[in-house]
């Protein structure tokens, strides 16, 4: 009789724990989109990694005769951060997502894991980012995946020259995050056809099928806030009340990851509202791209043409406009009529399909050396879009069940995996 | 050290009057297609900046004295220093600060506060062997930081315009006033201490004048901020927001 009621008392204390672990047989803890996003990886579930690497971080000017305007005088060449290792070793290229640099965190956990694992690696910015539409791109129009590749690719060979003589390389492998992970693919075939580095393999992780598709979804999430897309500031004005309101009760004593989760935890942001917060960081993203991109271009969008702006000029009107804008206005307003200048005759739905997969996928399908790694709920896909992946990829696609958008980007599972990719 | 100090100043001096200076003649300004004129949206960068053009050129030359000056010097004193004594001049230094910490607490009147960071200081003086070990946090004595612009926040006052002062960065009038009261506190307070008397004035003078140039190495080793760090052309306006909202934060607390 003691027997059975233990055993009841067990089968009740472990059923729910076994029934969720075969749920998904994958611990990572946010299962919903948004959360997950926000929150990424909490630290004691990323894998054990040094605190400290020798990494160093080199300003290349690759564009010769670049004039970089005064305004943007601290900018002095395309910035990568890189480490080696002594012996021979295999080198990886890791392209950041839209907006960030070679300091973007999620690159920098990439870079610990796989120096630890006996890789040299480097990190480049995403051709999104204002450091490389000023310094890297030829056109400072980013956005087409052919261009912003071939940039990328002479950024690559500019590092590599300079290095060649100091480092043993045995292969190179590239991977990507995000627009990144989208780049990655253009870059190895062009690869194909240089072939400078004769990559061995690419890990797309949580790539964009199509460029217009993703941003569209990222775009969409603004329309749940009160008010639409043009209300941002005073949507973003109200979250940071709600989030004043709730450190103010809850006697915090640093604004921390201890107060982010607690904050996520208490329910006090809906997922309309974290979904928004999203939106309003991919916002911040395109700001900066946009005005550079107009600056560099002599101006007439979002900055007065001919005007030059000083090193000390207030940038806050500009900051408002370029954060009221978005992608698809850029799109639109700013890109179209610069490729359709370069290919007459070019329509909207054409551009728009060759900004994806789509447009190279003779060249992925035939090819074992690209694998995908996403999730299920990532928002910058579609229900369609996460078809394609699996149809065209196969069992190289490994996609996790739950993870937003590159919130288990760090998770020590989904390391393992990118690791084990390359080896 | 005098000699340096000119050679900033001049470089101050220069950064300030060389603004507005090239002018060369271009073709006519036309206007951009979205002006800030179409916008209905509340502001987000609600804090007051009337100074803007003067704080830009600071930030300028901060920028400037960082990369040619300080974070050299901050690289050298990491070079030379092994880890273990770079973590001892730290709590040395925030030992004395916790003084600052205390003072605002009691003119806060939080009882709390004002016996933790006493006792603390209490703690890391003998214990911690004049303050070059924390013994107190891994106690359960939690590290509270209050300064004097906190204070005056917690009576009322507002921030005021948005101010960058040079070497020290991102402040504001509110902040920048508490700033000045915290160090006419610790001056009259290391007066109030004797001073070995074998001890001559220039001797004195040259501890004193070390120590505040160890002081702000080691603030400028502890803190991570680049200026122009994150290539953002937005950079300028994205700081001013988050020194004024951390600020906000730290006086709720």
């Amino acid at each position: 009789m003691k027997h059975l009621r233990l055993l009841v008392i067990i089968s009740l204390v472990l059923l729910p724990a076994l029934s969720q672990a075969a749920d998904t047989g994958y611990g990572y803890p946010f299962t919903t989109p948004f959360k997950a996003t926000i929150l990424q990886t909490p630290p004691d579930l990323k894998p054990e990694l040094p605190k400290d690497i020798p990494s160093k971080r080199i300003a290349l000017e690759v564009i010769p005769g670049l004039k970089i305007p005064e305004v943007f005088f601290y900018n002095n060449g395309v910035r990568l951060t890189y480490v080696f290792q002594k012996e021979k070793a295999p080198l990886v290229f890791l392209i950041s997502g839209t907006g960030g640099d070679d300091s973007a965190p999620r690159m920098q956990t990439m870079m610990k894991a796989l120096y630890q694992a006996g890789y040299h690696v480097v990190i480049l910015p995403s051709p999104t980012h204002p450091n490389f539409v000023e310094a890297a791109s030829h056109s400072h129009v980013p956005g087409d995946p052919t261009e912003d590749a071939a940039d990328l690719y002479w950024v690559m060979e500019n590092f590599w020259n300079k290095f060649k003589d100091d480092i043993e390389v045995s292969d190179f492998y590239l991977s990507g995050f995000s627009l990144g992970a989208t780049q990655s693919a253009f870059v190895a075939k062009l690869d194909e056809e240089r072939m400078t580095f004769k990559f061995k393999k690419v890990l797309m992780i949580n790539p964009a099928v199509n460029l217009y598709t993703s941003v569209s979804q990222i775009e969409g999430l603004l329309d749940k806030i009160p008010g639409g897309r043009p209300n941002i500031g005073r949507f973003f004005n109200g979250m940071l009340a709600k989030v004043a309101e709730f450190y103010h009760r809850g006697e915090f004593v640093a604004f921390n990851e201890e107060f982010m989760f607690k904050l996520a935890q208490s329910g006090t942001i809906t997922p309309d509202e974290a979904g928004g917060l999203i939106g309003v960081a991919f916002r911040l993203a395109s700001a900066g791209m946009i005005f550079s991109a107009d600056v560099m271009n002599g101006g007439g969008y979002v900055v007065p043409k001919n005007k030059q702006l000083t090193s000390t000029d207030s940038l806050t009107d500009y900051f408002r406009v370029c954060g009221h804008l978005s992608f698809l206005d850029y799109f639109n307003e700013y890109f179209l009529p610069y490729i359709q200048k370069k290919r007459p005759g070019l329509t909207k739905e054409a551009l728009i399909d060759s900004m994806g997969l789509k447009g190279i996928e003779g060249y992925l399908k035939s090819n074992n050396k690209f694998g995908v790694m996403t999730n299920e709920n990532d928002f910058i896909l579609t229900a369609a879009d996460l078809d394609y992946l699996r149809q065209l990829f196969g069992d190289r696609a490994k996609i996790y069940p739950v993870g937003g958008h590159g919130g288990n980007f760090e998770y020590k599972d989904n390391m393992a995996y990118a690791l084990g990719f390359f080896k | 050290m005098p000699a340096t100090i000119r050679r900033v100043l001049i470089a101050l001096a220069l950064a300030l009057s060389l603004s507005g200076c090239a002018t060369t003649t271009l073709p006519p300004e036309q206007p951009p297609m979205h002006t800030v004129d179409e916008i209905k949206d509340e502001r987000v960068n609600i804090y007051e900046d009337p100074w803007e053009g003067f704080n830009h050129n600071l930030y300028n030359f901060n920028y400037y004295f960082d990369k040619y000056f300080f974070l050299p010097v901050v690289s050298g004193y990491e070079f030379v220093t092994p880890n273990i004594v770079q973590t001892g001049v730290s709590n040395f230094f925030a030992n004395i600060v916790e003084l600052r910490n205390f003072t605002n607490s009691v003119f806060q009147l939080n009882g709390t506060k004002s016996a933790t960071t006493l006792g603390r200081f209490l703690t890391n003086s003998t214990i911690g062997i004049g303050g070059l070990f924390d013994v107190a946090t891994p106690m359960g004595l939690t590290p509270y930081k209050e300064d004097f612009g906190q204070t005056l926040g917690y009576w009322g006052s507002g921030a005021g315009p948005y101010l960058v002062l040079p070497i020290l960065g991102p402040s504001n009038v509110r902040d920048t006033t508490g700033f000045l009261v915290d160090a006419g506190i610790r001056y009259g307070v290391s007066l109030a201490i004797d001073l070995p008397h074998h001890m001559d004035k220039d001797t004195a003078n040259a501890i004193e004048i070390g120590l505040q140039t160890l002081e702000a190495i080691d603030k400028r080793h502890n803190e991570k901020f680049r200026y122009f760090g994150s290539q953002y052309p937005f950079e300028y306006d994205m700081i001013r927001f988050f020194y004024n909202k951390k600020r906000d934060f730290e006086i709720m607390n």
